[in-house]
């Protein structure tokens, strides 16, 4: 039989997976993966904080990721500079903080690795219970927002015109990306966790011809990866988180070649 | 009784220190078809994004009297990253009922792209789409942004007519900006000529015989309402001779 530890990990890594599909066909379409990693990155400084006034990890992770957010939102509007250099800027001061405020923390033990990387075998309860509930109500919220977010990715101009203001739902679905890597961080880590949201949806890409269905695929490959990664990690022996990206990895892989047969069909017809 | 949509009183928008446009003023009313002309850069398409509220730093009074807005912009590009077919294109904004989503896309003649990849169409079949778009959700305030650019000469004349029908139809207030002004003078209630700011103002007939409107588009342009005011009932045919339209 499976030992406990591994069904926990399987519970958590699902949860994940299904919130990760949606929210990561949203990266994809709205050219968002390296805000993605920004957000990622600022969540060392929330582990910092959260060790420091000892808070919940997925709270504090949040709680910086947000305020990140919004002040990229901010920075936005204030200064001429593209939107790729602050974000270089805000994730590489945020790193920074983070690995400063650690070296002050010496008192506390401290695993960075599991931090890098994710360590979902050592999921508990109480983390199960905030991938499930914290991703029912990312879902939700995406759900209720979904037309007014669509509607803007598609055209910002006709959003607005038609009465959707995308400027609140824009800002929403950041508060999302904020909340998504607060939950996942302990699964996959702050460096992998960019890549479980964006590597099933451009898998899913590949394969669909309208959003509903990126979205379906996206989530399922999502989970498949999980299970795939897993699985290979009790069998192998390898890391849990970098194991569920390789076996999303190769799901992508095996998408080109759908993608290939495709092209070459609509070439002879 | 109030049936105006759409009132601007002295709109503005100035970027960067610089006026786009400047002290304008007009109504539309259901019903009516008003439309913008100019030279390129008079700020036609800002005075429309102003009427729709895109830019929320205008100056001056925007009132709009309706949510039912539809809107065809003058450009748009959409990502290769979605997967859009036409379908999801035309319940973008509101889910529509599937007759009057296939009505539209009759109306605009592409009914047989309802399931195609956005990305796979030509300019003129998407320019279709989006004017069968904005008609579908029946609205009550219709902002067409140059809408039949990219379309074929048949499918220009057919497209502007479909516009009337709709104005008369559906009882909607019209704002048009459109470059054809033979068809501005012939087939609108109301014309704003711009320059930065109002040059003239006022029925079709009354801005073809202002000077401002002459000196900006020159006299020949102003022949065009004394060649269009009549209704045709005839076409001729290559070798001259008449045909009678059947109506």
């Amino acid at each position: 039989m499976l030992d406990d530890f591994f069904i926990r990990a399987l519970i958590a890594g699902l949860g994940v997976a299904i919130v990760t599909g949606p929210l990561g066909c949203f990266t994809i379409w709205r050219r968002l993966s390296f805000f993605g990693d920004t957000l990622a990155h600022s969540a060392l400084l929330g582990v910092t904080l959260a060790l420091s006034f000892e808070m919940n990890i997925s709270f504090a992770v949040f709680l910086i990721s947000a305020v990140v957010a919004i002040f990229l939102i901010n920075l936005q509007r204030v200064t001429n500079l593209p939107g790729d250099a602050l974000l270089g800027l805000l994730a590489h001061s945020t790193l920074a903080l983070g690995l400063v405020t650690i070296s002050f923390l010496s008192f506390i033990r401290f695993d960075i690795m599991g931090l890098l990387f994710g360590d979902i075998l050592s999921v508990n309860n109480l983390d199960i219970l905030i991938i499930w509930l914290g991703g029912a109500i990312i879902l939700i919220t995406l759900k209720i927002i979904w037309k007014p977010l669509f509607a803007s990715t598609v055209n910002y101009d006709l959003a607005q015109a038609e009465g959707m203001n995308p400027d609140r739902v824009n800002i929403i679905f950041t508060l999302l990306m904020a909340a998504i890597i607060a939950i996942s961080i302990k699964m996959v880590g702050l460096l992998l966790i960019t890549g479980m949201l964006i590597m099933p949806a451009a898998m899913a890409r590949n394969l669909s011809d309208n959003p509903l269905m990126m979205v379906f695929i996206a989530t399922v490959g999502g989970a498949l990866s999980v299970l795939l990664g897993l699985f290979a990690s009790l069998e192998f022996n390898s890391p849990s988180g970098p194991s569920i990206i390789v076996a999303a990895l190769s799901l992508f892989l095996l998408s080109l070649i759908n993608l290939k047969r495709i092209k070459i069909k609509g070439k002879v017809v | 009784m109030n049936n105006v949509v759409a009132k601007l009183n002295n709109a503005g928008l100035k970027i960067n220190n610089t006026w786009l446009v400047k002290g304008v003023s007009f109504e539309v009313k259901k019903g009516e078809i008003v439309t913008l002309i100019g030279p390129n850069g008079s700020g036609k398409s800002t005075t429309a994004k102003i009427a729709l509220g895109i830019y929320k730093n205008a100056e001056g009074h925007v009132d709009k009297y309706t949510n039912k807005i539809g809107y065809v912009p003058q450009k748009i590009s959409i990502d290769w990253t979605l997967p859009v077919r036409v379908i999801d294109f035309m319940n973008l904004t509101e889910q529509l009922k599937e007759k009057d989503l296939d009505d539209a896309l009759n109306l605009t003649g592409v009914k047989n792209l309802k399931y195609r990849n956005i990305k796979s169409l030509s300019g003129g079949e998407f320019q279709r789409v989006l004017i069968a778009r904005a008609i579908a959700k029946k609205p009550e305030f219709l902002v067409l942004d140059e809408p039949v650019q990219g379309v074929d000469f048949k499918g220009e004349i057919a497209l502007y007519e479909l516009i009337r029908l709709i104005s008369e139809n559906l009882k909607c207030g019209i704002l048009l900006i459109s470059h054809d002004l033979h068809v501005v003078m012939s087939a609108t209630d109301y014309v704003v000529c711009l320059n930065g700011h109002i040059c003239c103002s006022g029925t079709p007939k009354t801005v073809a015989n202002n000077h401002n409107y002459k000196e900006l588009f020159g006299d020949r342009a102003s022949n065009t309402l004394s060649i269009y005011e009549h209704k045709h009932d005839h076409t001729h045919s290559a070798d001259g001779t008449i045909k009678t339209k059947k109506i």
